[in-house]
């Protein structure tokens, strides 16, 4: 009991919300002063179409109103309070039609509280729906006002550890300070201690001085993830994030609230203190441990990969990624990368070589081995461009091929349980069939009874799929490529270092048929060479055809030959790529 | 001679009245029940027929019912708003968290006259088409449960409750749900997140108004036990008889709290607008006056959360003169007639009914400082300009009111409660901010001076 509930003084809402909508889609308003005209409806965070908020609007008239809380792939919470704007709606008569200007224009009656008539009343522009002839003023003084005052608010209590947070640069506290906050702060009390350096789970440490309470981080658990891990405890200012237990912050996913942490308050154990942001350079790219093709951007620096963070595409990951893809990384910057050519030459053993020694020995055997006597095991973690020069290759032999499946566990968000980001890729360009691995056996007989004599491998330790070290020794070339020793590399009688997709470009075709591009963040160590550039080669030295030396130009020519990329240009697969039929 | 009107708290004092069932049938009870469930539909002149429950339902509007939870809504209003074409169930919730500082009349229906309440609820329930209802007790009031859920077991009994109540073909049941313990459980939207087992953390609306997405994303009614009594003597007494009651707009009786330095504290049920602050406060049969040498210095006239009045203020109201124009007046204090639009017009409100009454003893910076506490230990925390201020105000107080005051701490006051009021998700905010606005700018003198002796204090120790 208390306070004239603002909000009930208004019972034209509920009331609206019965009305059916106008016949026309659009709605006309005004933004600081601009008309605008903005979709009626537009999609909310599950991508259902909803009334267009005045942030959405403000945003379509190319105004940011700043906000904490409200994340457009999140449920509106309203909390934060700071994207307030000041707004007025026309003005209507006591016949409820609008009053008039002397010009014919609607006359506008500021919203104002209803118990002070003098003092503007923001409505909060993430959860506050348009309506025909509304006027938003971003950028007015009673905005900038409420826009300050919640800054304030936010900061009395706020530690400033600035400079040894790892949010500093990415922090909305310190963006939103600068841009519209106040030089001084009137707070002369004492702050509120909370808990710092809180162990919530396997992979993240939180602040809870830092925290705003904007509760992304618990809505994200619980209605995108479906795990009630996060919950609040306390009251009031004394409010703090928490998991139910210590350490029960552990899905698969939770590596994502640190990126939607519009402060450092979440961090992640893998990343805090490794890098200041600012230092890194930022490339488009994909994740690679499953056949979900999240889209990824890599922070890099100095040839270093220091992490990987989800990037939008509303057709694969919306903005998220798992904790396993996105800590999937380490192995790039291994030491016992195959970083030389190898040539295994008779009592001398395997012999460090150049790449022209090693390409022209193998284009050598290779032009003079006979049809139907040669495989290729080629590895759905390839890139297209790739496998289809595989392909090519296997052609002039008419050699079997085939790539290897990797199964797992998915999930219910992203995971996928196909663990190859590339498997549709080996089937399009006809280096597998349907089934991945349906022809390894039947290259294991081969072997086995001395037809194929030369077996090139990439990517693969096929040891472990059913072609021994001892089949491997029958052999009379084995030529692979790869990117980490293992017992199929120390068998070859040819080494090839490859890269990681890190370190070069290209693209894979998901789960769904999306053929997406990524680019390079990091050099490859050594002599390793994208695996694209040296099978061109290859392909020219053995078939002779001259294919382009660029991966646009390589893809577009693919897209050409292949009939399930009919139309497809590198150019026009965008940063989000383009889906086809598989 | 001001009196009370006792409608609602009728037979609650009288000796030998018990909260059991048959003392309440021997007392008439259950009896608008069999009245509505009796009713036929009737015949309008354009050949519609209006339900029984539709009469009800606008009887309850026509009798100007205003809510007695404290914002003073139209009861017909807030049931007219409800969305009945979702096809999704109404369901109706008893507020019956009575947690405002300053009040306690809502207890003394659930402990003296529960079944009164059920009744009211059974006819709310019933004209809305609700076939489920929530009574939400405030944690505290454990007694207030028992009664109330001896009562409802009582009416299942006589089938008032369950199925088919008294062959009528109409289904309803309705559980006692307690609080936890917050005083942010009676805000309704926060009072159904906890109901719904959550944390009370209230609704922003729009979208979540609950007669549209209410309990369980349902429409919903929420209305404060005395509301939900005054239906049951609206359907009795018909709906003009009852506005006949109080004073236009300001119709029926209500049931107000007294407290503070009076010489009797206690709980009056008045027709509303009939009886001044004044005569509330110092007429034998009310407060009977302040203590002997005491001087009034300020009511807080409608439980913690509303603006307090200082003695000696006076007001513009609306009133007709001798030539039946409207004109406004000047209004003492005392004289202000205790009413939602009176008291709304002297820049306050009637909120939860509750008055407290503060003599010349009392230290104004101390007194707020005191509600500071209890509204900062109360905000549930959810939104940023109430948490932080709610606290910030708090904090600012209790070094007033240590020695460490400032005479700039007026103003810095005010600023950080203009800064909560009108900006937060619930009413809160204004709950949290009314008092340190209008206590500093009433007396802003007390402020300024206790802030510059502690600073001249502590210029004098260096
Ligand atoms: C902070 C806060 C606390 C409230 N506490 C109560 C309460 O304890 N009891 C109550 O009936 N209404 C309370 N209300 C008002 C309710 O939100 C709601 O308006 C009321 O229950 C509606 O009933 P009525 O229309 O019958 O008055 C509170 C409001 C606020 C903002
Ligand atoms: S930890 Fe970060 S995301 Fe979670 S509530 Fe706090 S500020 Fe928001
Ligand atoms: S779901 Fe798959 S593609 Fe996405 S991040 Fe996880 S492993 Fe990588
Ligand atoms: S105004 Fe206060 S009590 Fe209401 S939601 Fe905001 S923080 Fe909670
Ligand atoms: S962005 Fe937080 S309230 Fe709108």
């Amino acid at each position: 009991m208390s306070a004239p509930a603002t909000t009930e003084a208004k019972p034209a809402s509920p009331a609206a919300a019965l009305v059916p909508p106008p016949p026309s889609d659009k709605i006309k308003i005004k933004v600081d002063g601009r008309e605008v005209e903005v979709p009626k409806m537009m999609p909310d965070w599950q991508g259902k179409p909803q009334p267009t908020t005045m942030l959405q609007a403000c945003h379509l008239a190319g105004h940011e109103v700043p906000h904490y809380c409200y994340h457009p792939k999140l449920p509106i919470a309203g909390n934060c309070r700071m994207c307030l704007v000041e707004f007025g709606t026309p003005q209507l008569g006591p016949d409820r039609k609008p009053v008039l200007n002397e010009d014919g224009t609607s006359k506008i009656a500021k919203s104002v509280l209803p118990y002070e008539p003098t003092t503007p009343r923001g409505a909060i522009a993430c959860a506050t729906p348009i309506s025909p002839g509304m006027e938003i003023y971003p950028n007015s003084p009673a905005t900038k006002q409420m826009r300050e005052a919640v800054l304030e608010s936010l900061l009395i209590n706020h530690p400033l550890d600035c400079p040894i947070c790892d949010q500093a640069g990415e922090c909305k506290l310190q963006e939103y300070s600068v841009q519209h906050g106040q030089a001084e702060s009137r707070f002369v009390e004492q702050k509120v201690h909370k808990p710092k350096a809180v162990d919530l789970g396997p992979r993240i440490v939180l602040d809870d001085e830092r925290c705003v309470l904007c509760t992304r981080c618990i809505r994200f658990t619980k209605d995108i993830v479906g795990d009630d891990a996060l919950g609040i405890v306390n009251r009031g200012s004394y409010n703090t994030i928490a998991a139910w237990a210590e350490g029960a912050f552990d899905n698969n996913y939770t590596l994502n609230t640190v990126d939607i942490c519009p402060v450092g308050a979440l961090t992640s154990k893998d990343f805090r203190f490794q890098m200041r942001v600012w230092f890194m350079k930022e490339t488009k790219s994909l994740c690679t441990s499953c056949g979900t093709g999240c889209n990824i951007v890599v922070g890099s620096r100095e040839e270093k990969v220091y992490r990987y963070e989800p990037r939008q595409n509303d057709a694969v990951n919306s903005t998220w990624m798992c904790d396993s893809g996105r800590l999937n990384y380490k192995w790039i910057g291994r030491a016992d990368r195959l970083q030389k050519c190898g040539m295994r030459i008779a009592e001398r053993g395997m012999l460090e070589v150049a790449w022209p020694t090693a390409l022209k020995a193998i284009s050598a055997k290779l032009s003079s081995a006979p049809t139907g006597s040669v495989a290729v095991i080629a590895s759905a973690r390839q890139t297209t461009e790739e496998l289809w020069l595989l392909a090519k290759l296997a052609k002039k032999f008419n050699a079997l091929t085939d790539s290897i499946a990797r199964n797992g566990e998915g999930d219910k968000l992203l995971v996928n349980s196909d663990k190859n980001p590339n498997s549709n890729g080996s089937r399009v360009t006809g280096i597998a069939g349907p089934q991945l691995g349906a022809n390894l056996a039947k290259i294991a007989d081969g072997i086995r009874i001395g037809s194929i004599k030369t077996l090139i491998v990439f990517g693969e330790d096929v040891t472990k799929h059913g072609i021994g070290v001892d089949l491997l020794a029958k052999l009379d070339t084995l030529i692979v490529s790869d990117i980490l020793p293992n017992a199929t590399t120390a068998a070859a009688h040819f080494v090839l270092p490859g890269c990681a997709h890190v370190e070069k470009r290209g693209t894979f075709v998901n789960v769904k048929g999306r053929v997406q591009k990524f680019m390079r963040a990091v050099e490859a160590p050594g002599d390793a060479r994208p695996e694209w550039e040296f099978l061109h080669e290859l392909v020219h030295h053995v078939t002779g055809q001259n294919g382009f030396s660029t991966i646009e130009g390589l893809f577009n020519q693919m897209a050409r030959e292949v009939p399930g990329f009919a139309g497809l240009e590198w150019a026009k697969l965008g940063d989000t790529g383009v889906t086809v039929q598989i | 001679m001001p009196q009370e009107h006792r409608l609602i708290l009728k037979h609650a004092d009288q000796p030998g009245y018990t909260p059991d069932m048959e003392c309440y049938l021997r007392h008439g009870g259950y009896d608008a029940l069999k009245k509505v469930l009796a009713l036929a539909p009737k015949d309008l002149p354009d050949g519609k027929k209006v339900s029984p429950q539709e009469q009800v339902r606008e009887d309850v509007k026509s009798s100007g019912l205003r809510g007695r939870g404290g914002a003073g809504f139209s009861a017909g209003i807030k049931w007219s708003l409800v969305d009945r074409r979702s096809g999704k169930p109404i369901y109706l919730i008893c507020n019956a968290d009575e947690s405002e500082p300053g009040t306690f009349k809502d207890r003394q229906i659930i402990h003296k006259d529960p079944h009164q309440l059920i009744e009211g609820m059974i006819l709310s329930c019933w004209a809305n088409d609700v076939k489920l209802a929530y009574l939400y007790i405030r944690g505290e009031m454990p007694q207030g449960a028992k009664l109330l859920n001896k009562a409802l077991d009582e009416a299942r009994t006589k089938n008032f409750l369950g199925k088919n109540i008294l062959g009528s073909g109409y289904d309803l049941e309705i559980y006692v749900h307690r609080g936890a313990g917050a005083y942010i459980c009676g805000e309704e939207t926060g009072l159904i997140e906890s109901l719904e087992g959550k944390r009370a953390y209230p609704r922003i609306k729009p979208p979540y108004f609950p007669a549209v997405l209410g309990l369980y994303m349902c429409p919903t009614i929420v209305n404060n036990v005395e509301t939900l009594c005054h239906v049951k003597h609206i359907v009795n007494m018909g709906p003009a008889e009852y506005a006949k009651l109080g004073t236009p707009n300001n119709t029926g009786t209500r049931i107000v709290s007294l407290s503070g330095d009076v010489k009797r504290p206690g709980y009056f049920e008045i027709e509303v607008g009939k009886v001044t602050l004044g005569e509330l406060i110092n007429d034998p049969a009310f407060g009977g006056g302040l203590r002997e040498g005491r001087k009034l210095k300020a009511v807080i006239p409608g439980g913690s959360s509303s603006k307090i009045l200082k003695a000696g203020e006076t007001f513009k109201l609306n009133r007709k003169g001798p030539d039946g124009q409207m004109a406004k007046v000047d209004v003492s204090l005392l004289d202000l007639p205790y009413d939602f639009d009176s008291l709304m017009a002297a820049g306050t409100m009637s909120g939860s009914g509750a008055i407290i009454v503060l003599d010349d003893t009392r230290d104004i910076v101390e007194t707020l400082a005191n509600l500071a506490e209890f509204y900062a230990h109360e905000s549930c925390g959810q939104c940023t300009p109430c948490r932080e201020g709610a606290l910030w105000m708090s904090k600012a107080l209790h070094r007033m009111t240590h020695g460490e005051g400032r005479k700039a701490d007026a103003d810095y006051l005010l600023h950080i409660a203009q800064n909560i009021q009108g900006r937060t998700i619930c009413a809160f905010g204004e709950a949290a901010a009314w008092p340190v606005l209008s206590f500093v700018k009433k007396f802003k003198e007390d402020f300024e001076t206790k802030g510059a002796a502690d600073e001249a204090k502590a210029a004098a120790k260096h």
